[in-house]
């Protein structure tokens, strides 16, 4: 890869510029009306820089990334699956990116009619019976889903019941949401098996309990076996389950969360529904909830009244939670997750989950037969497992760590590291469905490589990476040195 | 089909290497009761040029009609170069730059972003984006629970010339946490909040104050008097601010005397297209003694192991996947691929071409409105200078015009009837540097026709 790019500011000379990017006409004295106190007294010091400048630019900082489309990307719980182009070029239709936002409905039938059957098609595959399509991200939904939880218990006038249950697996989202929604967070442990513990569970629920926060497959990579007796226990108890949909592609046209007995739920449209990451969002993280839960919905929700679509507002669902975007959500992202379900269909839906979890299977069986350990041997894994290097660490003294930045030097993006928290030194890799045989093929002689360098010449692996653009960061100094911005003098 | 390149050779060997012999059998551990379904509401497949064709038909269903609707997304002219390298596979689809060595590009970026934001906003810090202006001003909010030590109330004065949507959003985020958002009214004559009208919360334990520059009519607060007035009482100012017009406008940094506390703002006019509202993203910037209590990501800059610069996220202590339940906020995912294109946008906008899009917005708009208000029975809402936006007051209802206006595909601003009733019939225009000035005679003409014929009947 290539090495280092300067920074913007760094090719900035004064008086340059973009010009023929800029309007020409600022009319005369544009700004005699303005009061001189409400006025910037000096420019904001952006780069100024000539076209091609910025474009070589940002190109080279761009060969700087790894990503779906350069490398695979492994990384557990993300589903860095393939985005298609033409639901990034189909999105981006000339037409829907000129519309307005508060455009009225006259000027938004075609966009309205694929959110309209955005919804009725997520419905369909997650087996619920409404679903809002505004929340942002798969945390905003998340989000989105507590606030209703809540919000059900309140119109219900029980107010006691704050207590959201998470298993100690869980996504450190479940438990910062439930925090952002003023709930309290009960952690309750997994059995050795990977399931939850039904005896904590029990012990666990209550009159306070407002609801359970799950991920099936869970994030150790298993089937949560006992689902159906979590629900009722969960149920019985007065509290709502709410599934996580992070893992959603490992069972996707096999089961449904409604189904399960899932009260409400997200669904991370940049996973299952191929949205790009983008670097860090945006992401999409639609609601789905049964019957109880359809009058607390955010808004805005797309609705039908004969041959018309509408917006269904505050003043259609009077219990809603409210607004979570300033408009309609990402909706230029949920025009790309409406495009790639039409391009897969009911039997492409079907597919995915199944080829997902051969993947997995077929990966995690030749790692295993190369030497590396399952953290949950005996289980089947869905589209992702984890591998434990607790061994290495102890007997060669080569981490998880050591060997996802080795990883990048073969030319794979690492698996995610670290998490789950409960498994020690841990690689949860997950390789989507759209990943060859070959591919797999490869990723499983790199980490043969790798393994036979911990024997052999661990300090070419503990000290990996040695190709990328940068070695290993101190982190550390990067939090005491804080260097947020940049200034002609900062020094690292 | 779904893009899985598996051959029929490809599958048996691997259900053949795992020791099974159907992939119906990998689902044995899912209760049979629960497993199939047979998905009957999901349509057939289309192949890419069904799709395409699709697609084109709903586009050209929605048209492109002239817009005059501004209220919080701003049609600007969007250089090229913008989307023609966002799009790039590196960026479009690559993670989040957790693995740091694999995502320089990604980090350096956020970098580059995090100095211009700084530097447009006249804060110190910012960060690496939140989902959109609402949001980030709801964040910002809760931002300003944990920041302002002194207060224990978790009050927040919003004044009602902040964005409707933009206080919908607040309470819906914040309200679980125990905030209370109190509205403050605005001056009818002048359209913006009176710094006296602040003076009967003196000695009341009060967290922030939210100042919108300009307001939601277009209008200019006396940000000075207002930051003033809030520092004085110990409450700490959260600037709401259109990126745009900080090319011209005073940054929040230097509001009145000690500047604001907190900015936030959308960032959609920097480089997104409007398309239907997101993906935007918001920004978000403070002071260094806050930058603990700031949510979302943040990029530093720090040395390698061989002493080379590299960059990397930092402060991840404050983050969910640390911090779990005591977390500033459950963000993690943001709008990376927006704040790309912003960074872009910026760098080729420089500080000349943005100072160029604002005045030009502006001057548009002033003689939009100054043509408009020429019509019988059109006259500006409020007295004193607006930014690139105004309220107009319409001497009959609003929404006959704007259907007869629509129907000549002119979009002609947005109804404040649902949301400023006491208004009377109200609509809030704007017109940016893409109107020509055949684009302003066109929507005179035809305004001046439906004021007509709504006349008539």
């Amino acid at each position: 890869m290539p090495r280092r790019e300067k920074l913007i500011f760094e090719y900035s000379q004064p008086g340059r510029g973009a010009s023929d990017q800029w309007p020409q006409d600022v009319g005369s004295a544009p700004l005699a009306d303005l009061p001189a106190k409400l006025r910037r007294g000096t420019a904001p010091a952006l780069p100024e820089v000539g076209e091609l400048e910025a474009v070589r630019h940002f190109t080279r900082l761009s060969q700087l990334n790894f990503s779906i489309d350069t490398h695979f990307y492994p990384l557990g719980s993300c589903t860095m699956k393939y985005n298609p182009k033409a639901c990034n070029q189909y999105a981006m239709l000339p037409q829907f990116l000129a519309r307005h936002p508060l455009a009225p409905e006259s000027h938004g039938q075609g966009f309205l009619a694929c959110m309209y059957e955005l919804q009725e098609m997520l419905k369909e595959v997650t087996g619920m019976q409404g679903v809002a399509l505004s929340p942002m991200a798969g945390a905003h939904g998340e989000f989105a889903g507590v606030a209703m939880i809540r919000a059900y218990h309140r119109a219900r006038g029980d107010l006691k019941r704050n207590e959201i249950i998470v298993p100690e697996a869980a996504h450190g989202t479940n438990p910062a949401t439930a925090t952002m929604c003023g709930c309290v967070v009960r952690e309750i442990p997994v059995n050795p098996s990977g399931d939850v513990d039904l005896a904590a569970l029990k012990a666990a629920v209550g009159p306070n309990t407002a609801g359970i926060m799950l991920t099936n497959p869970s994030t150790l990579g298993v089937f949560e076996r006992g689902i159906e007796a979590v629900a009722r226990v969960v149920h019985e108890a007065g509290g709502l389950l709410y599934y996580d949909g992070a893992n959603l592609n490992a069972i996707l046209g096999k089961v449904r969360p409604g189904d399960m007995g899932f009260d409400v739920m997200h669904m991370n449209l940049h996973k299952t529904f191929s949205t790009p990451h983008g670097g860090g969002g945006p992401g999409a993280g639609a609601v789905g909830v049964g019957a109880r839960l359809m009058p607390f919905l955010p808004v805005p929700i797309v609705g039908r009244d004969g041959e018309r679509y509408r917006w269904l507002t505050e003043s259609d669902l009077p219990q809603s939670i409210g607004r979570l975007s300033a408009f309609m959500g990402n909706a230029g992202v949920l025009l790309r997750a409406y495009i790639y379900m039409r391009l897969l269909g009911r039997d492409g839906m079907r597919a995915v989950g199944e080829y997902a979890t051969l993947n997995a299977n077929y990966l995690l069986k030749r790692l295993k037969d190369v030497g590396f350990e399952a953290a949950y041997p005996e289980r089947r894994a869905s589209h992702e497992f984890i591998v434990t290097i607790k061994r290495q660490a102890r007997e060669l003294n080569v981490t998880a760590m050591d060997f996802a930045k080795r990883l990048l030097d073969l030319g794979f993006h690492a698996p995610t590291t670290y998490f789950p928290l409960l498994v020690p030194e841990c690689l949860l890799i997950e390789p989507t469905e759209t990943e060859s045989k070959e591919v797999l093929d490869a990723f499983v002689a790199a980490m043969s490589q790798i393994q036979r360098e911990a024997e052999q010449e661990p300090e070419r692996v503990r000290t990996a990476p040695h190709t990328m653009p940068v070695r290993r960061l101190d982190d550390v100094r990067a939090a005491r040195h804080l260097d947020l911005t940049w200034t002609p003098t900062t020094q690292p | 089909m779904a893009f899985i390149p598996h051959t029929e050779a490809d599958v048996a060997a691997m259900l053949a290497t795992i020791g099974v012999r159907r992939i119906e059998d990998l689902f044995e551990e899912i209760p049979a009761s629960l497993r199939a379904s047979s998905l009957a509401g999901v349509p057939e497949q289309l192949n890419e040029m069904q799709v395409g064709r699709l697609m084109s038909e709903r586009a050209a269903v929605d048209g492109t009609p002239l817009s005059f609707i501004g209220a919080g997304a701003y049609e600007h002219h969007i250089p090229a170069a913008v989307w023609a390298i966002t799009t790039r596979g590196e960026f479009y689809s690559a993670y989040t730059p957790y693995q740091a060595e694999a995502s320089q590009g990604t980090l350096q970026t956020i970098y580059e972003f995090q100095t211009m934001i700084a530097r447009l906003t006249g804060m110190e810090v910012a960060n690496a984006s939140m989902y959109d202006g609402g949001s980030a001003t709801a964040e910002a909010a809760l931002m300003a629970v944990r920041a302002n030590r002194k207060s224990k109330s978790a009050r927040i004065l919003v004044p009602t010339t902040l964005h409707p949507h933009y206080r919908r959003v607040a309470v819906a985020m914040a309200c679980n946490q125990g905030l209370e958002f109190e509205e403050l009214p605005y001056c009818t004559v002048e359209g913006v909040t009176l710094p006296a009208s602040l003076a009967r919360y003196d000695g009341e334990d009060v967290t922030a104050l939210i100042i919108q520059q300009p307001n939601f009519f277009g209008r200019l607060e006396d940000v000075d008097a207002l930051t003033d007035w809030a520092h004085a009482h110990g409450i700490l100012v959260i600037a709401v601010v259109n990126p745009t017009s900080l090319a011209l406008l005073k940054p929040p940094g230097e509001w009145g005397s000690e500047g604001a506390d907190i900015a936030v703002g959308e960032g959609q006019p920097l480089g997104v297209p409007l398309s239907s509202g997101g993906p935007y993203f918001g920004f978000m910037a403070t002071r260094m003694e806050y930058v603990r209590q700031m949510p979302g990501r943040i990029v530093g800059r720090t040395l390698d192991v061989a002493g080379q610069e590299g960059f990397t996220l930092t402060l991840q202590a404050r983050e969910q996947h640390i911090r779990r339940a005591k977390a500033t906020s459950n963000i993690c995912t943001n709008q990376g691929l927006l704040m790309t294109a912003a960074t872009i946008y910026m760098s080729l906008m420089g500080p000349q071409g943005l100072a160029r899009t604002a005045a030009a917005s502006h001057a548009r708009s002033r003689e939009l409105t100054a043509m408009l208000t020429r019509l019988p029975g059109v006259r500006l809402a409020f007295n004193g200078p607006h930014f690139h936006e105004a309220v107009l007051l319409l001497d009959r209802a609003t929404e006959p015009v704007l259907e007869a206006l629509a129907a000549r595909g002119i979009i002609g601003g947005l109804d404040l009837a649902p949301y400023y009733p006491e208004l009377g019939p109200a609509l809030l225009v704007c017109a940016t540097e893409t109107k020509t000035a055949a684009d302003l005679e066109r929507y005179r003409a035809a305004l001046s026709d439906a004021m007509q014929t709504a006349r008539a009947a």
